[in-house]
């Protein structure tokens, strides 16, 4: 049984990393400013959402009250992260646009 | 909106009405669990300090939170949780999408960042905000601007992405508000 749980929690916690992983390389690779906020803003949602489960489950080996509150207490990380980051991604497109930066696009570069 | 919170002030400060007891009892029974979780003791006096204390924030700040709450938006609150596994179903298949796009060789042949613009026939603040929210969560796709009358501007990072738009998403989010379009 103990197995089965660790890997799951290995499972999930190599899942986010993969994630965060692609997120960081996401920001170097992308062309510009707001094709860089689509891995910044998102791949690292995702990837604290499967990390916290990663935890959530190791951290239930022992299940009692106390550990049950903890992992409670980390979702509630994660809802907060799950709101927080489309509104901040989105506060930042928006004062890019204000400021008149022109998106990059396909046609751009071919000419 | 305006005009709700406006109509629950007045009812507030005269005979409690349901709704305002209702706003009440929503806001002590989520101050009290986030008590019980944060505390993780239960000792009969921190139970009891908890008690009166989100008893007496309730009574402030109860027109504040959920302004305007009747037991017709039940029926919301159901479909609302019916809708978000849905929703993390999208996030997790785009977020493999994005995925594939960031290791990819030809990436900058992939992606064709453009932006978007469309009308959707939604009303309400909560509908557009709720719209506005889920797009920008979806991978390939960020909210620019959201205007009252349910105007969106979106900029999408390539074709795929785009292409399901206004379509699946609105209807989902127009129905758990119960909006026709």
């Amino acid at each position: 049984m103990h197995i089965l749980i660790n890997i799951a929690a290995i499972f999930f916690l190599v899942m986010g990393l993969v994630f965060f992983l692609g997120g960081a390389v996401g920001i170097i690779r992308m062309p510009d400013f707001y094709s860089r906020l689509h891995p910044a803003g998102k791949l690292d949602t995702l990837g604290i959402f499967a990390m916290v489960t990663g935890l959530v489950i190791f951290n239930l080996h022992h299940f009692s009250l106390e550990t049950l509150l903890l992992s409670i207490k980390m979702f509630l990380i994660v809802f907060f992260v799950f709101l927080a980051s489309p509104t901040a991604t989105h506060s930042i497109v928006d004062a890019g646009m204000r400021a008149g930066l022109r998106p990059w696009t396909q046609k751009k570069k071919k000419e | 909106m305006e005009e709700n919170r406006y109509e629950n002030k007045e009812s507030g400060t005269g005979t409690p009405s349901g709704s305002a007891f209702l706003s009440f009892f929503i806001t002590f029974f989520f101050m009290f669990a986030t008590w019980i979780i944060l505390s993780g003791k239960f000792d009969p006096l921190l139970l009891g300090l908890g008690l009166f204390s989100s008893a007496l924030v309730a009574w402030f700040f109860h027109d504040l939170l959920f302004a305007g709450v009747s037991m017709k938006q039940a029926g919301v609150f159901v479909r609302f949780c019916r809708y978000m596994p849905w929703l993390v179903m999208e996030i997790i298949k785009a977020n493999f999408h994005i995925l594939y796009l960031v290791f990819h060789p030809r990436m900058l042949q992939l992606i064709d960042p453009h932006i978007i613009q469309f009308q959707t026939g939604l009303k309400s603040d909560i509908a557009i905000t709720t719209l506005a929210n889920a797009i920008t969560l979806t991978p390939g796709t960020v909210t620019i601007t959201a205007t009252s009358e349910g105007g969106f501007r979106v900029h999408a990072i390539d074709r795929p992405s785009a292409e399901s738009l206004p379509g699946a998403m609105r209807d989902r989010v127009a129905h758990v508000y119960g909006e026709k379009i």
